[in-house]
């Protein structure tokens, strides 16, 4: 079957491998294949030395110590460790950890389990510009708190957390601070010392490089940062997470970062453009809302609502030709939409009306003409099919109609 | 989520998409589901007072594409058929149609109770009384 190429507007997902990453990745399959941790020849001198360069590649991104940075399998292991690392080993300290409803799942569900295991978890509101309140935050810490994670940019709306400001009420109130910046990393700058961020999460396939390798920045000094291993082994990676370095994922992340830190103020700047066109020409279209704070945003991320429209319905318009993500999650037999959506204080039916497009460094600004001219089609072709829409045109108020809910 | 053919042909090209007059007397409306559930369908039927045999029938869908096939399907199904057949029509046939996966079970339900809420609207304008048993699936 012939057929156009997909137009990738789902960056926030995966990004695609950069052909530079990949070539840099190749040696370390077969010539250059040994084990970081084998001391006694030269494939293991080799891989310990290209595991060491990326790490230093990593480092400069953050602008931190090499041995601030752990390798891990990705974000979700590094949410993992830092979440459940800090619980076990500040036990003595309290078990209060501050968090937000709109963080990803790796951290909410992480957080459900050490509740099982007795921490008390507080879970920030965020206003309807998908931010929290730092006066809320604030007022949440208690003496037993130890620990606050909120993630850097959100993954559905691109919203950019103010992370100077909730490390300067961390240090005031003396906790630890954790960020989640799978996003950010790589597209904005996270310098986590320079912020006051002592851990923070990231990984390799958000950033152009492979997936199946992440980091934890653990700060080793003002404050030296502990977490117990979640992983019991050969005490790889400072005792912190054992099990044999994925050096071929390790080298292309390594790799990755170093692209970043080159191109990521260009990459920024030409995405936003693209960016804020594709906003500009889908929001001429009647009844739409764009999610999330506008000052405070990632540069390439857009999410849109098109009211009285379906959006897996409307992802089927053009699902053929161009690939992006829905709010609503009608394939669950819950049909629950997005809970940062819903988070933020829009109603069920705007959060099922709503689209994530996010570009990347291989978007083309005639991908994104393109992808303007068939979300607008697929946009009035659904809105010919629905009801609602057509009640809305009519006059009729919405919310005044008993409407079955099943 | 791959679709199957027949709900990729309803949903491009979906079968009898309108709107009838809603208050003649000949005309059936079911309005069913809710926005925040991400689904609303609004089927639509025209008697043939002569016959009794449904005639025209019309929808509109809020939904998925499931829920858009669900609908288009049930209206191919209802034109010429009396409201005792279309009454008959059970939501497990057109998940047989068209291939739904379990996950999308609960849009085959709503194109059922659209089809009911649609002939008890018609029964209501013209003084029949509905059976209990549609009462209770409108419920």
């Amino acid at each position: 079957m012939s057929q156009r190429r997909l137009i990738y507007l789902d960056n926030n997902a995966t990004t695609p491998c950069d052909p530079r990453v990949v070539d840099a990745m190749i040696p370390f399959f077969y010539e250059k294949h040994g084990n970081a941790a084998s001391r006694s020849h030269q494939f293991g001198w080799e891989a310990e030395d290209a595991v060491d360069y990326a790490r230093e590649q990593i480092a400069k991104l953050l602008d931190v110590e090499d041995k601030e940075v752990i390798f891990t399998s990705g974000a979700t292991e590094s949410n993992n460790l830092a979440l459940k690392g800090v619980f076990e080993m500040y036990a003595k300290k309290g078990n209060h950890i501050i968090t937000a409803e709109t963080e990803h799942k790796a951290i909410l569900d992480t957080c459900g389990h050490l509740e099982k295991a007795g921490a008390e978890i507080t879970y920030l509101k965020v206003r309807e510009d998908g931010l929290i309140d730092l006066a809320e935050l604030e007022a949440a810490i208690k003496p037993n708190t130890i620990l606050v994670s909120l993630m850097w940019a959100n993954n559905e709306t691109g919203v950019i957390h103010p992370m100077r400001e909730i490390a300067i009420i961390c240090e005031k109130h003396g906790v630890l601070f954790h960020s989640d910046a799978t996003q950010a990393v790589g597209k904005i700058p996270t310098h986590p010392r320079e912020v006051g961020i002592h851990l923070m999460s990231f990984t390799a396939h958000k950033m152009y490089g492979p997936k199946g390798v992440g980091a934890l920045y653990v700060s080793r000094k003002n404050p030296r940062v502990k977490v117990t291993a979640q992983m019991d082994g050969g005490g790889h990676e400072r005792g912190m997470r054992s099990g044999t370095l994925n050096v071929p994922g390790i080298v292309g992340f390594g790799k990755a970062a170093e692209i970043a830190r080159e191109e990521m103020q260009q990459d920024a700047a030409r995405l936003s453009k693209l960016r804020d066109h594709l906003q500009t020409e889908l929001t001429k279209l009647e009844e739409t809302k764009v999610n999330g704070n506008e000052q405070s945003r990632m540069p390439h991320v857009a999410n849109i609502s098109f009211k009285h429209v379906e959006g897996e319905g409307l992802m089927m318009t053009f699902n053929q030709n161009i690939a992006v993500s829905s709010g609503s999650a009608c394939t669950s037999a819950s049909l629950e939409p997005s809970y940062v959506l819903v988070g933020m204080g829009l109603g069920d039916d705007l959060a099922h009306s709503s689209i994530r497009f996010s570009l990347g460094r291989f978007t083309t600004a005639e991908e994104v003409d393109q992808a303007i001219e068939l979300v607008r089609a697929g946009v009035n072709h659904m809105r010919d099919l629905s009801p609602i829409w057509e009640m809305y045109q009519e006059g009729v108020d919405l919310t005044k109609i008993e409407w079955s809910a099943h | 989520m791959a679709y199957s053919e027949k709900v990729l042909d309803h949903f491009k090209s979906p079968r009898n998409v309108g709107t009838l007059n809603k208050d003649a007397k000949n005309v059936g409306t079911g309005l069913v589901g809710a926005p925040e559930c991400g689904d609303v369908m609004r089927l639509q039927i025209e008697v043939d007072d002569a016959t009794g045999l449904i005639k025209d029938a019309k929808f509109k869908t809020f939904g998925c594409g499931s829920a858009i096939a669900s609908s288009s399907l049930a209206t191919e199904w209802l034109k010429g058929k009396s409201l005792d057949d279309a009454m008959r029509i059970d939501n497990m046939d057109i998940v047989e149609e068209l291939a739904l996966p379990p996950v999308k079970i609960h849009c085959s339900v709503l194109a059922e109770d659209a089809i009911k809420a649609a002939i008890a609207d018609y029964q209501q304008k013209n003084g029949i009384t509905a059976p209990v048993a549609m009462a209770e699936a409108l419920a």
